[in-house]
């Protein structure tokens, strides 16, 4: 069975279509980038794998169960922006994540827990290139710290799926190719399931195994509302050469 | 030329173009005080120097000679317990109903528009049933502090609370935490030095309720005092105990101000409102 099933999505603000007929099944281990113009829903899809929305009609089943309508642990994210708490140090704010899983009444952890949860929280800043600022804020991190210290915390809880909303749209680009190969190892190394959405094409394409490009098939000049956004191209993508001609070939089908 | 508004003083340039208003004022009065002395050496309205001495001197450093204490101390104790129990209980009530307010639907949509409607009533007004209630004692003013403050509070850490980004509730609740616990590690932690700022804000506010509440019905205290000797007109005690006032309203601001500093390092709020 399919991790997410997802049959006839229909995703509606009021009047406003913003997804129309959904059909896609995704596999475990499966990396999943999503483009499209501004404005075409991608976020909102996002925020119903996360549980913050709710699909208008339609079938969504995570392991072939009805999806969680709140935020839960499965799920892990990774925002733009505002991702780490600002009032924990780096090290805090990945303790924070395992004292929050495990610790039901106080939020915090003692004793021999302790100590495992700072070998972990230690074990896997290092592996996101954090190892020499466990003791920093985050204002004093720079905004592509920030985001991996955001990944680290999630990835120590081990969700089934990572889910990412541009987070890497705000660095440069230097920094951004240290955190492609840095999502990329972790994804091969912890056989993640992750959806991300960017505003990169050429990014989408190095990144995913599977390009999902959603946009409006129809338009009505009239009542902009009134259709919504549908997957028009699915692509698996495969490793090197093909990657450059398959970009090309997009390009070209979406400019006619 | 630059223009004005990118001209910078110095640092001594600075120092002293903010001690010089105080220096304006002071020789302002000494001048006035001793024109209306020399005319009539009973004025009582602007007193001399000598006389703030002798006045000092019999406030604070003679014990009075009914209770043998020091009035100015007396005064000063009294008036700052009163002040601390009631900011105290009103910053706790804030945290109490502010956080509930402001993160829970259920609790905001029950108690919103009382909460609301609760923070119009002008406290003063309600003074007197507090007397009638709590009696004329220590309870009356400080419940009258806390009364008058902890809506202020309320409101504005519910707003503050509310204003913490939603990303940071969703990633706590995919990290595995629950209502509670996100209370507890997130929303509380940084909330605390939102509530210094706003304690810090509303202190004006509580002065006022504290030097009414003693103005009415009080034995010791800063503004029982200055009440009471207005009737002799005795300015020499007044305008000391206001500018003593005024420096330990400046002194707590000042503590406050460094204490979210120290304990919160982390956060920006702090060091921006230098
Ligand atoms: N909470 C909401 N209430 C009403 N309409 C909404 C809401 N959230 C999103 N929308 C609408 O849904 C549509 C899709 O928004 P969404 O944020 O998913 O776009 P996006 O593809 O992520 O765009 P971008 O690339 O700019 O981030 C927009 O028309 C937006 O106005
Ligand atoms: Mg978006």
């Amino acid at each position: 069975m399919s991790l997410i099933t997802i049959k006839n999505l229909w995703k509606e603000y009021g009047d406003n279509v913003v997804l129309e007929k959904l059909t896609l099944n995704i596999e475990k281990g499966e990396f999943c980038t999503l483009v499209g113009p501004s404005g075409c829903g991608k976020t909102t899809f996002l925020k119903m794998l996360l549980g913050q929305e709710r699909p208008t009609r339609g079938t969504f089943l995570l392991d072939g169960e009805i999806f969680p309508d709140e935020p839960s642990i499965e799920r892990g994210i990774v925002f733009q922006r505002y991702s780490v708490f600002e009032n924990l140090t780096v090290f805090g704010n990945v303790m924070l994540a395992m004292e929050l899983k495990e610790s039901k009444f106080l939020g915090r952890l003692f004793g021999a827990k302790k100590a495992q949860a700072k070998k972990d929280a230690l074990e896997i800043l290092e592996a996101v290139g954090l190892g020499s600022s466990v003791n920093k804020y985050p204002s004093e991190l720079s905004g592509g710290m920030q985001q991996r210290l955001s990944i680290a915390q999630s990835l120590v809880n081990k969700p089934k799926i990572l889910l990412l909303d541009e987070p890497f749209g705000a660095l440069d680009p230097g920094i951004r190719a240290d955190m492609h190969a840095l999502i990329l190892d972790l994804w091969k190394k912890h056989n993640l399931t992750v959806v991300m959405v960017t505003h990169d094409l050429h990014e989408s394409f190095y990144l995913g195994s599977r390009l999902l490009v959603f946009d409006k098939v129809r338009e009505d000049v009239h009542a902009p509302n009134r259709y919504g956004a549908k997957i028009t191209y699915d692509i698996p993508i495969g490793d090197g050469e093909t990657i450059m001609t398959k970009l090309h070939q997009t390009i070209e089908k979406g400019e006619k | 030329m630059k223009r004005l508004m990118n001209l910078r003083p110095s640092k001594a340039t600075a120092f002293f173009l903010g001690v010089l208003p105080f220096l304006i004022i002071g020789v302002f009065y000494i001048v006035a005080s001793d024109l209306r002395l020399a005319e009539n050496p009973n004025d009582k309205l602007l007193p001399s120097l000598s006389s703030f001495a002798e006045a000092v001197d019999r406030m604070a450093l003679t014990p009075s000679k009914r209770t043998g204490e020091l009035l100015f101390v007396n005064d000063t104790s009294a008036s700052l317990q009163r002040l601390g129990l009631g900011v105290l209980i009103s910053a706790v009530l804030a945290l109490l109903i502010g956080i509930p307010l402001g993160f829970i639907p259920f609790v905001r949509a029950g108690l919103s528009p009382f909460v609301a409607a609760l923070s119009m009533v002008p406290p003063m007004a309600i003074l007197p049933i507090l007397f009638i209630v709590f009696g004329m004692g220590e309870l009356a003013k400080v419940a009258l502090i806390v009364i008058g403050v902890t809506p202020l509070l309320v409101r504005d850490l519910q707003q503050r609370v509310s204003e913490i980004p939603a990303e940071q509730l969703i990633k706590a609740q995919t990290l595995g935490g629950s209502s509670w616990t996100i209370v507890l590690r997130v929303v509380l932690p940084q909330i605390m030095p939102r509530l210094f700022d706003s304690v810090r804000i509303t202190l004006g506010t509580a002065w006022i309720f504290l030097i009414s509440a003693e103005a009415i019905a009080a034995t010791e205290g800063l503004g029982y005092r200055i009440f009471l000797v207005r009737r002799y007109m005795a300015m020499d005690v007044i305008l000391p105990y206001v500018a003593w006032i005024t420096f330990l309203a400046f002194m707590i601001d000042y503590l406050l101000k460094k204490s979210t500093q120290k304990l919160f390092p982390w956060y920006s709020g702090a060091k921006e409102k230098e």
